[in-house]
């Protein structure tokens, strides 16, 4: 169903689609969509949801399930402690990305801004993936306790860093990836740089060209250039702060 | 390096006594005894938790302290210079478990509960009807009816979810990691009898407490372990953990060993890492995004439950809890710096937050003089030790009082603070499971029970001496409190008069 949100309240629109996702409604197109917070909350649903227009912050919350294709640039918070499910967003995305994330997927096309992927955490099979086609600003990866988080740095200036300050401080758990290479002063004190190996090749192989499928880039070119990864130093990094 | 620290405790042994059955061996499990023909304690290990002392069939063991272990000095305390010497040995932060435990003032038994006489009668609980319970959640302004032709009349004002209690007394925020699955078992056990609630804490709700969803507080703390739409909408209410009395402004952390296969799966964390919390929600940096978090939870609830918004005592607590009421919060949960804990820096406990009671008062007259009072119930944690402490609590403002150690008291616990080594003698805060299994839920549910069951007809004598028969009517009468020992100042942040003055 085709829903106009211009001018819609947040809340009835995001009651309407738990509404007609628990009648059975499966696909929902939300027009002039223009900053209505928390799509997709809480869904436990297999639904679509295609966005054409920029949503609100907390995109995707508690998701536990919907597949989520935003049209256009995203706000802050996406894919906040989610579950399972899968937002693809054609463009770039704010802040605190991917917090506590659990399970699913976040694609990102272009940039995202600070602490994305902070305290993402796997358990079993449920391992969080987000990739970002563009660069990260600082505290990437901050407290990362699982999961994957890749960047690719495509179409960047000349000098422009893939990554802002900061990059994996306090991690804990997860992995990673950084296309072309990182200045190591930038990095948190918990990780060390490391090369991938053919086992990692083959994961990244594998969502990245998912990633690709969605936005249209080439895999192979994406591919060509070479990756570190970034591991945590150690599953503890405060263990030996305190006196017992 | 080798330790210098003298023992803090004396293990005696009464050998006349002893039967050389070694139940102390088997029970202590801090490895202070073994046996060598007969009992031999290694009185360093001895922390005090008088497991020994109790299960010792012959009563042959006492443990007292190491008097002279350091001389006497009013200036340096034995704990400063045993804090010294760890610290001199470890270069650590020192770790401790529970509530504050220094010689703050305890403004609680500065509070003393008026009573009638003669000229307005008191009420006899046993004869007359006492109401104790109380409702949870947003009230509205006003309330506005209708009546349709044949003069039947209804509601119109839309109600805000609401919890009921039928004693004001909650249990607080314990994590299923920091605690035994035993005591969240007991404690839901007794909160469903006893028409209350219990609190998961940060750590998430092992699948096995599903059932008791409707007498359960779901805690959304910065880790967000354990937390998805199911554990949300499995609760009678949600709340965001902000912070913690014992531990203001910090973070939390399970070591890797305590997370075993359960913890594990209700954390939902890989088995042997440790579980951080950190200190603030990074999502969270003013009141705006606070509501953002609230809002995000009712979303995902269906707007069919109250969320609750935990922040420790701090100096500016009323100015951040009047946000947290305009940011949206149904309850407002205050944890006075006695607040306990599974473990934090000493330092933090020991020196950071302000005693609940002053807390509790300024927050009441905060909300009350900016006209949004009704907008929140005020839950009072942190030290309450006494159906008297929660009486006074009311009396000050609060909704209904939250009870983390006295509920643990009430299982077994000695308040020795050793809770952070994961050694618990009783089983309380412990994931090792020859000490999980002494504690029987059955036994536990039941305490917990009888104890909020003693409370009720205590709080139900106050009512009837003050001549009222419901708590609600108790509720922010502070008339009906007088200080004794208390300076002008404290006794005008409580609002109350100081004993001997009448109306
Ligand atoms: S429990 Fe008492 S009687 Fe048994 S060995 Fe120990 S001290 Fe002796
Ligand atoms: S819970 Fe156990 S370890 Fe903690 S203070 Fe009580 S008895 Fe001691």
């Amino acid at each position: 169903m085709r829903i106009d949100c211009k001018g819609l309240y947040y809340r009835k629109q995001n009651k309407m689609i738990r509404d007609f996702a628990n009648d059975g409604e499966t696909e929902f197109i939300l027009d002039n969509a223009n900053g209505q917070r928390y799509i997709g909350g809480g869904i436990e649903k297999k639904i679509k949801i295609t966005v054409n227009g920029v949503p609100g912050n907390d995109l995707a919350m508690f998701m536990n399930g919907p597949t989520i294709i935003v049209n256009a640039n995203a706000q802050d918070g996406v894919a906040n402690t989610m579950n399972a499910g899968e937002v693809i967003v054609h463009g770039s995305a704010g802040d605190v990305l991917g917090y506590g994330m659990r399970g699913g997927k976040l694609y990102i096309k272009g940039n995202v801004g600070y602490r994305t992927g902070i305290h993402a955490k796997e358990y079993k099979k449920q391992v969080p993936v987000i990739i970002a086609g563009g660069i990260a600003g600082d505290f990437c990866g901050e407290y990362m306790a699982g999961g994957i988080l890749v960047l690719l740095g495509l179409n960047r200036d000349e000098g422009t860093p893939i990554a802002g300050d900061y990059l994996g401080t306090g991690m804990h758990g997860g992995v990673i990836y950084l296309r072309g290479g990182v200045d190591e002063s930038r990095i948190g004190a918990e990780v060390s740089v490391l090369e991938p190996d053919a086992k990692d090749m083959k994961l990244l192989k594998k969502y990245l060209a998912e990633f690709c499928g969605h936005f249209g880039f080439d895999l192979e070119e994406v591919m060509s250039e070479p990756f570190v990864k970034l591991l945590p130093v150690s599953s503890r990094p405060y263990g030996d702060l305190y006196a017992y | 390096m080798n330790s210098e620290l003298p023992p803090e405790f004396i293990v005696k042994v009464d050998y006349d006594r002893c039967r050389r059955c070694r139940r102390c061996v088997m029970n202590c499990s801090f490895g202070c005894m073994t046996f060598k023909d007969r009992v031999v304690p290694e009185h360093r290990r001895c922390v005090a938790c008088q497991r020994c002392v109790t299960y010792c069939p012959e009563y042959a063991i006492t443990v007292s302290k190491n008097e002279l272990a350091y001389k006497e000095n009013e200036n340096w305390s034995p704990e400063i210079r045993k804090n010294i010497l760890k610290q001199a040995e470890t270069g650590g932060m020192l770790l401790t478990g529970m509530g504050n435990p220094r010689e703050y003032p305890i403004l609680w038994d500065h509070l003393l509960i008026d009573a009638c006489q003669v000229t307005n009668p008191s009420i006899d609980p046993l004869r007359e009807p006492m109401e104790l319970r109380t409702f949870l959640g947003r009230k509205p302004e006003r309330l506005e009816f209708s009546m349709d032709e044949a003069g039947e009349i209804d509601l119109v004002t839309e109600i805000e979810p609401q919890v009921r209690l039928d004693v004001p007394v909650v249990f607080g925020a314990m994590s299923y990691g920091a605690v035994s699955l035993n005591v969240h078992r007991s404690l839901a056990m007794a909160a469903s009898r006893s028409g209350t609630l219990m609190n998961t804490g940060e750590g998430g709700l092992h699948r096995e407490l599903y059932p008791y969803s409707g007498n359960i507080i779901v805690q959304v703390a910065s880790g967000r372990f354990g937390v998805h739409s199911e554990y949300l909408n499995t609760s009678a209410m949600v709340e965001i953990k902000i912070g913690q009395g014992a531990k203001p402004g910090i973070g939390g952390h399970l070591p890797g060993e305590k997370v075993g296969e359960d913890i594990s799966k209700t954390r939902m964390i890989p088995v042997g890492t440790d579980a951080l919390s950190p200190a603030p929600h990074h999502d969270i940096y003013s009141i705006e995004d606070l509501s953002q978090l609230i809002f995000a939870i009712k979303e995902a609830t269906d707007y069919e439950k109250p969320v609750s918004v935990k922040i420790s005592a701090v100096h500016n607590v009323a100015a951040i809890a009047s946000g947290i009421v305009r940011a949206g919060a149904d309850v407002v949960t205050i944890d006075g710096f006695r607040g306990g804990t599974g473990a934090t820096p000493m330092v933090i406990r020991d020196n950071v937050g302000i005693p609940i009671e002053l807390a509790l008062a300024a927050v009441d007259e905060r909300l009350r003089e900016e006209g949004i009072r009704n907008n929140a119930s005020i839950l009072c944690a942190g030290g309450i030790r006494s159906s008297g402490d929660v009486a006074k609590a009311i009396a000050l403002g609060a909704d209904a009082a939250v009870i983390g150690t006295a509920a643990l008291v009430a299982l077994g616990c000695r308040i020795c603070q050793k809770c952070y080594t994961g050694n618990c003698a009783w089983g309380i805060a412990t994931q090792k499971p020859e000490l999980v299994r002494r504690l029987n839920p059955q036994i536990g549910a039941d305490r917990l029970t009888n104890l909020l069951a003693a409370w009720s007809l205590e709080l139900k004598e106050i009512l009837g001496s003050l001549g009222v028969n419901s708590i609600e009517s108790l509720r922010g009468s502070r008339e009906r409190l007088r200080g004794v020992g208390l300076d002008s100042q404290t006794l005008e942040l409580l609002g109350v008069k100081p004993a001997g003055v009448g109306q």
